[in-house]
């Protein structure tokens, strides 16, 4: 039996068994560039001059850490790739960010309260990354933790002045707050990579950190007289980790990603 | 996320006063440099309240760097001096030579001075 060239066992295609290491850099890494994308959304459109600085400001610090995360992503998988190959020259089935960060960016209040969930989530789980067995990962975290903090800050003190605020902003910012809470079921949810991590002393156990995450959302949203549903939630939306997304995120990418398809090298 | 900022109802109460202009309240922002520098005065900008108002000084004014602390004053907390006082008030300083420390030597290895 003669083997063909193209046999499956001469070119390992995409199918060959994920490294645990890279797929956690690309989640990291994927959250914070669309996350950062979506802000990005807001230049020239905030509510006053100050805010619109303050949003280019934390999109920029986004898209930061993603540069950090996708370049030892890139290190990691050993095939050539670098943070802008990653960025700009996969489809949306390759992006492995959650769901939650996707979404389009809607009302002040929507991006308000989505920012503030995923701050409280980067704040503890850059915390628990920092402390990460893999060295260039830690100081990573440890450099986004200071951000992040940063960006708590800004985004808490918006949800408080926002439901603590006219009847108005405060309708808008529970609606955005019920809309969101199915999607954050999947910053929690550990699959067999989280777990392989976990146990290499690289990664969190991320189910372990919902409480803490709850409690800190919780107490800014008692403070700002607003309500969140009492379990996490039951409907969940997920897939996100494994390249199952929202119809948003192809529009996002599409955006994101056409000039450096056009124009493939350029530089400025 | 809470910060603790000096006179924060005080300052609230002063900003209050002078939104006159359908505008938030004015600020005037001072950032310092170094240890023993003093707080220069870095511009202006709206806010509701305290808190916020040094948050976007940390945006506007501390985003590049060079920065190590910030002040955020009310603009109506301040009493500046009137164009029309001008002769007045500095005038009388012009033409004193005698006044100005100029007939010292500064010691090398001073600065700031």
């Amino acid at each position: 039996m003669t083997a063909s060239p193209l046999a499956p066992s001469v070119v390992p295609g995409p199918s060959a068994a994920p490294n645990p290491l890279f797929e956690l850099l690309l989640r990291l890494g994927d959250d914070r560039l669309v996350l950062g994308h979506r802000l990005s959304e807001w230049c020239g459109h905030a509510p006053i001059l100050e805010e619109d600085i303050a949003l280019a400001n934390v999109a920029l610090d986004l898209l930061g850490q993603a540069t950090m995360f996708l370049r030892l992503a890139g290190e990691v998988e050993g095939q050539g790739r670098n943070e802008d190959a990653l960025a700009y020259f996969r489809e949306a089935v390759d992006f492995r960010n959650c769901q939650l960060v996707e979404l389009p960016k809607g009302d002040f209040a929507f991006t308000i309260a989505r920012q503030f969930l995923f701050d409280v989530y980067a704040v503890i789980l850059l915390d628990a990354l920092s402390s990460s067995k893999h060295g260039e990962l830690a100081a990573i975290a440890a450099k986004a933790l200071k951000e992040a903090k940063y960006h708590v800050r800004h985004s808490g003190e918006w949800v408080l002045k926002l439901g603590d605020g006219t009847e108005e902003s405060h309708r808008r910012v529970q609606r955005a707050l019920d809309d969101l809470w199915r999607f954050t079921g999947e910053l929690f949810a550990a699959d067999a990579i989280d777990r392989a991590m976990q146990e290499a002393g690289v990664g969190p156990d991320l189910p372990a950190l919902r409480a803490q995450w709850e409690t800190l959302v919780r107490d800014v949203v008692d403070r700002a007289t607003l309500t969140l549903p009492l379990q996490a939630p039951v409907l969940t939306m997920r897939g996100g980790r494994s390249g199952a997304h929202t119809e948003a995120l192809g529009h996002l990418l599409a955006e994101m990603q056409i000039v450096a398809r056009s124009h493939p090298g350029a530089t400025w | 996320m809470a910060s603790t900022v000096g006179n924060q109802q005080f300052a609230a109460d002063q900003a209050a006063t002078i939104a006159g202009d359908g505008q938030w309240p004015l600020w005037e922002v001072f950032t310092q440099s170094a240890q023993g520098a003093p707080h220069e005065h870095a511009g202006s900008l709206h806010a509701v309240d305290a808190e916020q108002a040094l948050q976007n000084a940390r945006d506007v004014y501390a985003r590049r760097g060079g920065v190590i602390s910030l002040w955020v004053v009310p603009s109506g907390a301040i009493t500046a001096s009137r164009a029309a006082d001008s002769g007045p008030l500095f005038d009388p300083g012009a033409d004193k030579a005698y006044r100005h420390p100029q007939f010292y030597k500064v010691p090398r290895g001073v600065r700031g001075v």
